[in-house]
This record gives C-alpha cells, sequence and structure tokens, in this order.
C-alpha cells in the first residue's frame, strides 16, 4: 500500500487471496527468461562433468581402467565407484545403488566412471580411455524371464528376483464371486512409460576445500533426500553440506528420489577442489529414468445384476527395473488404490514387484495407481455393457459415503466423486448422444482417485511433516521461508495466497524463497501430491501465529485487550470507529524489544490416517484426504488408417477448496493431457536392454497439433483437514483418461482394448484381427 | 579454426570469434551469457531453443553459430521494453501458459514468430505455428490461451494508436 494514500476505516477489509484465479509469483521470471535453472548457473572455472555409462545389461566388473584418462591434460578428477562410501536408495529398507557401479553393473547405461575436465572435448576424450573389462551375465528383459526357474539373482539379498510381493485379502472374496451374477476376468498390459519433463537433469557441485563444505545446485524435486544422499554417499557431515534447488523444469516423479546426477558431481567437485557441472543429454536422462513400470495386470471382478461390485481380485506385476527405488511403494500403491475409489468390501490382491536388467523405475505422477485404475475401469466398463446398464449408474452404484474408512482403513472424509460423475455427464451431453454417435465415433468414461501427501513419511525422525517459517523484519517485509520445492507446479503461489489469506494482505506484499538448506527449514519434497495439503497448512500455521503476535502488539499499542482487536490486513484497529494502526505501525510496535520475528508453523498427520495395519505395507496408500475425478473423453477413429483423435474431453476434478482455480486448472489439464500420452502414444522401447527411444521423435510426446480441447469442472467437496478445505489437483485426473480412451474406443469399434498404447499400428491390427474373425464367421454359417 | 562473425544480437552489433562446430545455443549461453534460451533435447527435438533468425523462429540448436554471420538473432532476453513484459510474455504469465517455465522461452519466441507473420491467427493457425515446441506441464490448453490473449492485447493496443 502507498504510504501516502490515506486510509479510509470505512473502506478498508482484508484482502481476499484464497480462492481467487491468479498468476504464478514467479511467473515474470518464467516468461522473461530470467528463471534460472541448474544448467544456467555459469560459474567463472567450472568443469564440466562427464559419465561413463555401461555398454553391457549385467556383468561382473574386473576392471575400470583410469590411468590413462587420469594424466589427459585438462582432466582435473576421475571418479569411480571406489569413491564413495555407501550406497543410495530412496526407501531406508533398500539403499542398494552405488552412485558409480561397483562389482557389478546391472543395466545398460548405469555409471561405471565419471570425469571432470577444462571442456566438453577433454572430458569426452578422457571417457573414451577409460577402459572397462566385464564378465557377462545372464540379462533379463522382462519380469517374467527374470523370475524364471535358476535365474541369477541381480541382488543377492533377493535370489529370485522379486523385490517385493505384497498380498492381501479383505472380506470375503469367494463369497462375493458365488453371490455375484456376472464375474468376469480380464488382462491388461501397459507399457513403461518415462516423464520427459523438458528440463534435463542437471547438477553443479562446488566445494570448498579449505572449509571442507560442498555447496550442490541440483534440479530435484527432493533437495532434502539428496542431502541426506549425500552424507550416506560421500562420508561428509550433514552440516558441511547445502543443498539448493533453483527454478526446476518440472518433475513428474523423474526426480523425487536422489539421482546419480548429484552425487557424482559432488564426488568429481571434491576429489578436485573445484566447482564441477553436470548436464545430462535427453538420452542420459532417459536412461536415469524413474518413470512408470511396465505393469500387467489380471483382474477378475464379480458383479450384481443391478451393478454392484460383490468382489475383485487383482494380480499384478510391475517390471521394476535394476534397482529397488520406490519399488515396493509403488507395488504397494497399486493394491492399496485399486478399489480403495469405490465402496468395496472383498477385495483380494498379488502384487509382484520384479528386478530386471532395464533402468530403474520410479514414482511417476499417479504413482502405482494409474495403471491397475486401467484395469478397473476397463473391466467395470466391459461388464457394465454385457449387463445392459449405463457405465454411469455402474459407478453411481458402488459410490463412497463419507466420512468413511474403506475396506484397507483409508480414511475418507470429502468426496466429491458423485458431483464429478454428473458434471462430466451433462457437460458431455452423455444422456442424448451416447450410442447415437456418427460411426467411428465413441464416448468413454472412467474415474480417478489420488492422496493429498502419504501420511507417513518416507524417513521417519519424528519431527512434524512439515515446517514453514515466516520473517518480519524492520522494512515490514514477509519472507516465507520453505523447503517445498516450487517444480512448476505452483507450490510457492499456493503458498504465498496462503499466507496472504491468514494475514489479510495482498499476495504483492509477500515474497518467498525456497528449498535452499541453508536458510529454509526442512521439507521432505515436491512428491504424492503433499506440497498443498501439507506445506500448506504449516503455512496458514505459521502465519496465524504471527497474526497472533501482530495482534498482541497492536493491543499493547492500542491499550486495549488483543480479543478486541480486529485485523483488516493493512489496518488493525478496535471498533468500526477507532481510526486503528497502519500494518507498518503494528510492525514497529511488534519489533519492539524482539527485533526481527520469525514465526514459525508446522504440520501433522492425524493417526486416523496412516492406512491401518490389515497387511503388511498397509500404510501405504494412508492419507489425510483423497481427491476424485471423473472425465468423458470423445473420439473419432479414422477407420483406414485406424488413427484415433480425441476431440475433447470433459473432466471434473473434486480438490477440495480450489485455493487458485486458475493454477488448479492448469494441473487438472497437464494431469489428462499426460494420460493421454500414455495411453496413445508414449513407450520407452529397448533393444536388448539398449534403450531406443531416448529421445523426444522416438518416444512419441503429443504434440499442440493432436492435443484436444480440455473442458474442466472443479468440484469442492471441502475437507476438514485440508489448508481452507483443500486437496489434491495435480495427479488424479491422469489415470482416467486411459480407461475413458478405450471405452470410447469400445463405444466406436465395439472392440475392448487392453494394451497401451494404443498406437494406430496396433489398432489397426485389432480392426483387421475383427474384420477377419467375422468373415470367418460368416464362412462358417454359410457353410453350415 | 575460428570463424569470425558480425550479428546484431537482440538490437545490438557485435562480432565474435567461434570454433567452426560452436551451435548457436551454447554460443548464447556460454559465450554471450545469455541463459533464457534453453536445452530441453540432443537436438532439434523440443523447441526449448527457439530463436528468430531474421524474424523466423529457429532451433538455435540446429543452427551452427558461424553460419550466423550478418544475420539478425533475436532472444527471449529482447521482448522485455523498459522493464515490463511483452504481450506475449505477459499473455503467458497471466493465462498460466508457463508452468515449470523451462519451455516457455521457446514458446514464447515462436508465439512471437507467428504473430509477426500473422497478427490474428485462428485456434489452428497457432496450434501448425507452434507445433515445433513441446511443453509437458500445461497440456497445451493454456498456452493457445495465452498466444490469442497476446493477440488480443496486442490488436487492442494498435486500434487505439
Amino acid at each position: 500500500m502507498n504510504e501516502t494514500t490515506p486510509i479510509d476505516p470505512e473502506k478498508i477489509e482484508p484482502v481476499k487471496s484464497i480462492g481467487v484465479p491468479m498468476p504464478l509469483v514467479d511467473g515474470p521470471e518464467k516468461v522473461s527468461g530470467k528463471a534460472n535453472y541448474t544448467a544456467d548457473f555459469l560459474e567463472h572455472g567450472a568443469l564440466v562433468g562427464r559419465i561413463l555409462r555401461s555398454p553391457v545389461a549385467h556383468a561382473e566388473i574386473l576392471s575400470i581402467d583410469t590411468s590413462a584418462a587420469e594424466t589427459l591434460p585438462g582432466v582435473e578428477a576421475v571418479a569411480t565407484g571406489a569413491d564413495f562410501v555407501g550406497q543410495f536408495g530412496v526407501l531406508p529398507i533398500a539403499r542398494t545403488e552405488w552412485p558409480i557401479a561397483r562389482d557389478r553393473v546391472r543395466y545398460r547405461g548405469e555409471p561405471i566412471a565419471a570425469v571432470a575436465a577444462i571442456d566438453v572435448e577433454t572430458a569426452q576424450k578422457a571417457l573414451d580411455l577409460i577402459e572397462f573389462e566385464y564378465v557377462e551375465l545372464p540379462a533379463y528383459f522382462t519380469a517374467e524371464d527374470a523370475i524364471a526357474e535358476g535365474v541369477t539373482p541381480l541382488h543377492e539379498k533377493r535370489p529370485n528376483n522379486v523385490e517385493r510381493h505384497v498380498d492381501y485379502d479383505l472380506g470375503e472374496v469367494d463369497k462375493g464371486f458365488e453371490e455375484a451374477e456376472l464375474v468376469c476376468e480380464g488382462t491388461y498390459d501397459c507399457a513403461e512409460v518415462c516423464q520427459v519433463q523438458t528440463e534435463p537433469h542437471a547438477a553443479m557441485a562446488a566445494y570448498d576445500g579449505e572449509r571442507d563444505r560442498l555447496t550442490v545446485h541440483a534440479s530435484t524435486q527432493v533437495p532434502y533426500y539428496v542431502h541426506l544422499m549425500l552424507e550416506q554417499t560421500l562420508g561428509m557431515p550433514k552440516s558441511r553440506i547445502r543443498v539448493i534447488k533453483p527454478h526446476i523444469g518440472g518433475g513428474f516423479g523423474s526426480r523425487t528420489e536422489c539421482l546419480h546426477v548429484e552425487l557424482i558431481a559432488s564426488a568429481l567437485a571434491r576429489k578436485c577442489n573445484g566447482t564441477v557441472r553436470i548436464i545430462l543429454s535427453r538420452e542420459e536422462t532417459f536412461v536415469t529414468h524413474r518413470g512408470r513400470p511396465e505393469q500387467n495386470t489380471t483382474l477378475k471382478m464379480g458383479m450384481s445384476k443391478d451393478g454392484r461390485i460383490t468382489a475383485v481380485d487383482t494380480t499384478t506385476t510391475q517390471r521394476g527395473g535394476a534397482y529397488a527405488g520406490y519399488g515396493t511403494v509403488t507395488i504397494l500403491y497399486s493394491g492399496s488404490m485399486v478399489f480403495a475409489l469405490y465402496d468395496i468390501q472383498n477385495a483380494r490382491y498379488n502384487g509382484y514387484r520384479v528386478l530386471t536388467n532395464t533402468p530403474p523405475c520410479g514414482a511417476f505422477r499417479g504413482h502405482g495407481t494409474v495403471n491397475v485404475r486401467f484395469a478397473f475401469e476397463s473391466l467395470m466398463d466391459e461388464m457394465a455393457t454385457k449387463l445392459g446398464l449405463d457405465p454411469f449408474e455402474v459407478r453411481r452404484k458402488n459410490l463412497l459415503k463419507a466420512p468413511t474408512f474403506t475396506a484397507n482403513d483409508l480414511m475418507v472424509n470429502s468426496y466429491g466423486l458423485p458431483e464429478c460423475l454428473d458434471i462430466v455427464e451433462k457437460a458431455s451431453g452423455w444422456k442424448d448422444r451416447k450410442g447415437k454417435l456418427a460411426p467411428f465415433r465413441g464416448l468413454g468414461i472412467a474415474c480417478s482417485h489420488y492422496v493429498s501427501g502419504a501420511s507417513k513419511p518416507v524417513n521417519w525422525t519424528g519431527e512434524p511433516h512439515a515446517t514453514v517459517n515466516i520473517k518480519l523484519d524492520f522494512d515490514g517485509s514477509l519472507t516465507i521461508l520453505t523447503g517445498a520445492p516450487e517444480i512448476g507446479q505452483g507450490s510457492s503461489t499456493i503458498l504465498t495466497q496462503c499466507v496472504a489469506e491468514v494475514l489479510g494482505l495482498d499476495v504483492t506484499r509477500i515474497r518467498i524463497l525456497t528449498s535452499d538448506s541453508l536458510v529454509t527449514p526442512k521439507d521432505n519434497g515436491a512428491y504424492s501430491s503433499r506440497v498443498t495439503y501439507m506445506v500448506g497448512n504449516a503455512a496458514i500455521d505459521a502465519a496465524t501465529n504471527l497474526k497472533a503476535i501482530l495482534v498482541e502488539a497492536a493491543a499493547r499499542k492500542m491499550d486495549v485487550q488483543p480479543e478486541d482487536v480486529e485485523c483488516l490486513g493493512e489496518v488493525y484497529r478496535a471498533g468500526s470507529q477507532d481510526q486503528g494502526l497502519t500494518f507498518e505501525e503494528v510492525v514497529v510496535a511488534a519489533l519492539e524489544g524482539t527485533g526481527t520475528i520469525t514465526a514459525r508453523g508446522n504440520f501433522d498427520t492425524i493417526p486416523e490416517s496412516w492406512g491401518g495395519d490389515k497387511y503388511r505395507g498397509a500404510a501405504i496408500g494412508g492419507s489425510m484426504a483423497f481427491s476424485y475425478a471423473a472425465q468423458v473423453v470423445e473420439i473419432e477413429i479414422d477407420p483406414d488408417t485406424a488413427d484415433i483423435r480425441v476431440e475433447k474431453v470433459w473432466v471434473a476434478h473434486d480438490c477440495g477448496k480450489a485455493l487458485n482455480p486458475l493454477a488448479v486448472e492448469g494441473q487438472i489439464e497437464g494431469s489428462v493431457w499426460m494420460g493421454m500420452g500414455q495411453a496413445m502414444t508414449e513407450e520407452t522401447r529397448y533393444h536388448k536392454g539398449l534403450g531406443i527411444t531416448g529421445n523426444m521423435l522416438d518416444y512419441r510426446v503429443p504434440t499442440i497439433i493432436e492435443s484436444p480441447p480440455i473442458e474442466t469442472h472443479i468440484v469442492e467437496s471441502i475437507d476438514p483437514h485440508g489448508p481452507f478445505g483443500a486437496k489434491e489437483a495435480g495427479e488424479a485426473s491422469l489415470a482416467g483418461f486411459l480407461p475413458a480412451l478405450t471405452n470410447a474406443i469400445a463405444d466406436a469399434l465395439d472392440i475392448r482394448v487392453s494394451e497401451l498404447p494404443i498406437t494406430p499400428d496396433r489398432l489397426m491390427e485389432i480392426m483387421e484381427e475383427k474384420k477377419k474373425a467375422a468373415r470367418k464367421n460368416a464362412d462358417q454359417k454359410v457353410s453350415a | 579454426m575460428k570463424n569470425f562473425i558480425s550479428m546484431t544480437l537482440n538490437g545490438r552489433q557485435r562480432d565474435d570469434a567461434v570454433p567452426g562446430n560452436m551451435l548457436l545455443v551454447d554460443f548464447l549461453r556460454e559465450t554471450v551469457g545469455m541463459t533464457g534460451t534453453k536445452i530441453g533435447c540432443d537436438g532439434g527435438e523440443c523447441g526449448c531453443c527457439t530463436v528468430l533468425i531474421a524474424g523466423k523462429p529457429r532451433h538455435a540448436c540446429l543452427t551452427l553459430a558461424a553460419s550466423c554471420d550478418g544475420t539478425d538473432i533475436e532472444t527471449i532476453e529482447s521482448l522485455e521494453t523498459g522493464g515490463r513484459l511483452s504481450a506475449i510474455q505477459r499473455g503467458f504469465h497471466e493465462k498460466l501458459g508457463a508452468q515449470c517455465g523451462f519451455c516457455t522461452p521457446g514458446m514464447v519466441m515462436a508465439a512471437e514468430g507467428l504473430l509477426r507473420e500473422n497478427a490474428n491467427p485462428s485456434e489452428d493457425e497457432i496450434r501448425q505455428g507452434m507445433a515445433a515446441n513441446i511443453c509437458r506441464c500445461t497440456g497445451y490448453v493454456k498456452i493457445i490461451e495465452s498466444v490469442q490473449a497476446a493477440a488480443e492485447e496486442i490488436a487492442s493496443k494498435e486500434s487505439a494508436a
């Protein structure tokens, strides 16, 4: 507020920020090219780091001779696995990966050595001089091959190459099937997909030998985990390490765990007492992977004739790649989320996470839930058709009623799925148009859901789930200090809005500093849609604590009781006739005697949200709240080329209170579209473990040409524990696209697609087979 | 061997000696120090490095710096005037055409090239004009809206002038 403008006490009121569509607080930097990403820090004298990668998929390492590379002029450091003292991995129970391979390599592209040199050419030359001797071992590129009789284990502790088998048997599954009027079974295959965030992975590490300190800039969603893994692998006290996350060009789960790149850059920097920058190529970013696994699911479902699901039995296998990564969590999520969207009491699950000689998979957006959702919503739709029921009605027959707990003890306090269904049914004109479209056109519907943060943290430390500090100083400026990584999802904007709303101030008064371990409080990171819910709540708590300090100071200054003080944002007053104090005056009063104020806010989950203990690992899936989504997809298929054109998508997403409807829309549109990529074109492929789709032409990300209009509707089922009632907005709408598309194909062609991506080639094959079968059938009838 | 080049970069004339194999994108980022132009792929896949060469959108990662002798190059850094965002930048900011922002400089430059050619593009023409640029966050819905908003702002300013 301009100080020269006199305040009219009649007109002053707190500024509203929540529920207001507003652009991102860091938007101007991004659109002007001023936003600095990791590769944009042009440190004087920084060396170029390059990684040598394994040419074989599975081998015992005999030797890695770096002597020639070390003596090449211009080479400042060469690192191998011997330069690390510990392994890394996101789960404390599964830290099995060396930053640079030792003893054994387990996939093509695994780092085997690294160099730091004065320029790219020298670095490349040095890599060429490194001699790698090895003895090849049997390699397994499919889950099936990896678990066959008599295989060579990838890891000693996993003799049959199963990283994790998860099973549960809830309710009375067999009885449920007996009671069903229709029991069907289907098998569904999803190809492995990769996040392909636009910014390739990068890290810049600077080592200060004089003081034994390390500063790392990293393109990561989890600077705290990077910090922990630097300590673990380098054997360096964490107090001597500083991790900074600058602007990040997207994540989608690709960097939800510490990667090699940060660790290798740091080891090289320490070795040469300097600064090392490693920018991975796109191909290396593909090899680093951490995407969604290839997954094969067999689903059996029982249904009563009115559409009630009586039992579900799921068996699913994920090809996890060469290391554990998040694997155990991924296979647990598939189990905990497959049925919990609906009111189903009888559910059985067998999930297998398999180790293979392919790049390690990770936690891709919609972690663990997407491929089983495809299976579930496909089979449900098919059975509805068989029973002559409308797909919407079948879903309505199986809705939960909040507040409730699902059969696996997931706490559901808000459930906007019924409204989501109503909205997309109406918006798409479903009732009038379904079944009446022109030939080769179709409509399909599917639902999906996702957690708002995992209620149990990966690293149990006893600390709160989230902590936010707000600094208030003599100049009246407010700075939010948070470790929550802004990765493009808009978390900095949302946190700013939360603080502004509590204090009644305009967002432009508030600045935010994120993810620099030197000054910001620790945060677990940007994953599992935890930031808005958990860090948002912590921001509200911090702002509320700060407000109490300001109200107290205003009361002192005005000589009234704190409860008589009214906070109007820019003015604090006691009674409507009072001229009151300006915000600046209150700040001066608050700082008297104490100096600069730092207000802290925390958030913790409640035990009811921890997911119960009906089976081993049942905590995975436990969340304070779930978001829900329904979407209708309309398509047209070219009968000659089998090209599928998505005409339009109508999506409704229950995100609780939409804190920033513009940002929510952006998240939903991006999710739906990313689901479309997985459903239609995207697939990582390997030839004997060698990635053959390591670029954005062979790995086909949809362009603007084929991307459909998406009509987004926001449903606000206010969540009792959410920040201003908010829940997750950035993941749930992804999974629904896959089955909504294949259900639309079924509507258009009477063909049930069970293998994704459904490229024109694949669809053409299925259409041809169907034609052949029809001809054969006709011939048989004639001959009979 | 080095090549001597003379170019206009964002309105300023400059002379440089560049290795024959140096890409324009590396020249801009590493030699000049203008890092607004991004590298998102290994060559010609993503469009993050889009700049204007003689007013036309081009991949700076598929262009040799040495081939730019005598040309006029414009990058994302050239668009602001008087510290204020251009209409296209404002469109991308206000309509949320930028989420993570990494593709944005390339997107904005592609839109700049498009709107100079065609001040009032249809939705289809926007799609055609931006087809060489990949975004992984937005699903392109708000990118189209951003370009439309920019075109409207430019038109309304011109009619006022």
